[in-house]
């Protein structure tokens, strides 16, 4: 036998163990849930007739929750993402100057990264509480009277977003962090050189290297705040009213509580779509800007 | 010596003191100031929680609010043996660690293998197949959650553990595993792999002896996103599970509640605290590590 048939073999082989679980439970149930959302199909008989687009149909312009799910979805998305960011990406460039006390704000940030958001959301719902909670009581030192964060409509909104963003900015934090360090120091050196200030040294020297990393992160940030599940369930079950209904909890109530699951699958692709288009776009992103990767 | 009241100490002349000032307010150790002001200021949303939620597992259920001090005023450790008296949290504790540990234990084996055979094994359909995941990295296991539903009742498994190491292991997490080793063996220099040939290795013999001794840093990443993605899966089991002792510890934490569904506050805290506590010790002992590899792994991801 020889040695590129015998790679080719132990290649198929090695392989195998994840591939077939990949088709079986990733790529055989994106075709299955395309499949599903053209039927009606009940989760507790597993009955299912073939009704073309209506579930589509249903979800543009009959299902008002939906357009209300979609635009709360890009609120979410449209607050956390940008803060999450913008302060990663200012902690990062704090965290890099080699001072004294860096590891300690740097374990501080990132704590909440390695606890459930479960646990996460837990602690907060009970710092939000109304009247009781620790927030509000501080608010009242300075006699201001804080609202009912997780009962108000767009407070809650604010609260699941501010309690996602610290949650998860320790990680975009240390990522940022590894790209700015990176930096060849020499292009600091050249810059300070030619009279260049901070902030002109971050414009034209960090920037420009650290910009596939920032693409990488908003790609996976993004799609971070489109899957957001467990915070919402957890501290407003999607409410009050349907305020801080997102997509992922809108599946999971049209599926699981009350088992619609065509509805659901439909709702599911719309997920994918907007998910893959965000792959596709990092993707030609990647491509273009990879003459500054190292 | 007590010094005469308001003569104040004889060395701080009105001069020494405008030199002092002016050293203090210099724009060096202003700007260190304010470095260290923001930070701590930034500091206080991400450490206050947890220290709120360790100290008021120790407060009765009363005191959890209407005492919001940072101590309790009595260390009742009495609430950390109740909650294990009030649901099988024991159990649920330990169904957790077990399916962190097998999930995590299987997926360094399995993408390992795979990431292996796509950085250096040549076969036909290797990059149409790296392609397929590549392209689903990202997919949430929220968008298949539903046909893994019908999939997990069609075997029979709903209501085991099943699904929570199945789609763990093999779904878009795997993936990602996958591409990670992939990233990490795409480096390992051609001439180890010919010169272990020479000595008479096979694949296997070369992954196993040659590539993983020297994957360290891409296995670490790989475990520490493994074991943090099955300790906190939540809408897995929260689908899968109905049976009060296959919980798993996300799901117990929301489950202390009363009969009328208020939560039992220190019963749940005391819980939370158990769940967050352990891992908070690991990832302080070991976050340089850590946070490094995690940061590997964003950067190749």
């Amino acid at each position: 036998m020889t040695q590129a048939r015998r790679n080719s073999i132990s290649g198929y082989l090695f392989i195998a163990p994840q591939f077939v679980g990949f088709l079986v439970f990733v790529l055989g149930p994106i075709v299955a849930v395309f499949v599903f959302s053209l039927q009606s199909r009940s989760l507790l008989t597993g009955e299912s007739t073939f009704i073309g687009l209506q579930n589509f149909r249903r979800m543009f312009f009959e299902d008002g929750l939906f357009l209300v799910t979609m635009r709360n979805t890009l609120v979410f998305a449209g607050g956390l993402v940008p803060a999450n960011m913008a302060l990663a990406l200012g902690l990062a460039l704090a965290l890099s100057r080699g001072r004294r006390g860096v590891g300690f704000f740097r374990t501080v940030y990132f704590a909440p990264v390695v606890t459930s958001a479960v646990a996460w959301a837990i602690v907060w719902r009970f710092l939000l509480e109304a009247d009781r909670g620790l927030v509000n009581q501080y608010l009242s030192v300075f006699s201001i009277t804080g609202p009912n964060w997780l009962r108000e409509p767009g407070w809650a909104m604010l609260s699941v977003i501010v309690n996602r963003v610290l949650k998860n900015l320790g990680m975009n934090m240390v990522i940022f962090l590894a790209a700015v360090i990176n930096v060849p120091g020499e292009y600091y050196e050249a810059a300070t050189l030619e009279g260049a200030n901070a902030v002109q040294r971050f414009r034209h020297v960090t920037f420009p290297h650290i910009m596939p990393t920032t693409m990488m992160v908003l790609v996976i940030t993004l799609v971070g705040s489109f899957k957001v599940f467990d915070t919402i369930m957890l501290m407003t079950q999607g409410g009050p009213g349907h305020a801080t209904t997102v997509l992922v909890y809108y599946i999971y109530f049209q599926g699981f509580r009350v088992f619609r699951t065509g509805y659901a699958s439909a709702l599911s692709v719309v997920l994918f779509v907007v998910v893959f288009a965000l792959t596709l776009a990092q993707w030609s992103a990647r491509k273009r800007l990879s003459h500054y990767e190292t | 010596m007590v010094s005469p009241k308001g003569s104040g100490s004889p060395s701080v002349t009105p001069g020494r003191l405008r030199v002092f000032l002016r050293a203090l307010v210099s724009s060096r150790v202003r700007g260190r100031l304010v470095w260290y002001l923001v930070l701590a200021v930034i500091a206080i949303p991400f450490f206050l929680p947890f220290w709120w939620m360790v100290t008021s597992s120790f407060k009765t259920a009363t005191e959890v609010f209407a005492d919001p001090s940072f101590f309790p005023s009595a260390w009742r450790w009495g609430n950390f043996i109740d909650a294990f008296r009030y649901q099988p949290f024991a159990r649920h504790y330990f169904n957790s660690v077990y399916i962190a540990v097998i999930v995590t234990v299987a997926t360094v084996l399995i993408s390992s293998l795979s990431g292996y055979a796509y950085a250096r094994l040549r076969f036909a359909g290797r990059s149409l197949l790296f392609v397929l995941i590549l392209s689903s990295l990202m997919m949430p296991s929220e968008v298949t959650i539903i046909p893994n539903f019908f999939l997990m009742s069609f075997l029979g498994l709903t209501n085991t553990h099943w699904p929570l190491i199945l789609l763990a292991v093999l779904g878009a997490h795997g993936a990602l595993s996958t591409f990670i080793m992939r990233q990490h063996f795409l480096m390992i220099p051609g001439e180890l792999e010919d010169a272990a040939r020479i000595d008479g290795l096979g694949n296997f013999g070369i992954f196993l002896r040659i590539a993983m001794p020297i994957a360290g840093a891409a296995i670490s990443a790989v475990t520490i996103l493994t074991f943090l993605h099955s300790w906190n899966l939540f809408l897995e089991p929260l689908v899968f599970l109905n049976e009060l002792r296959l919980f798993t510890l996300p799901l117990s934490l929301n489950n202390f509640r009363d009969a009328y569904g208020v939560p039992l506050w220190h019963l749940q805290l005391a819980a939370t605290t158990m769940s967050v506590v352990p891992i908070l010790v690991v990832y302080i002992m070991a976050q340089q590590k850590i946070s490094s590899a995690l940061a590997f792994s964003g950067l190749k991801g």
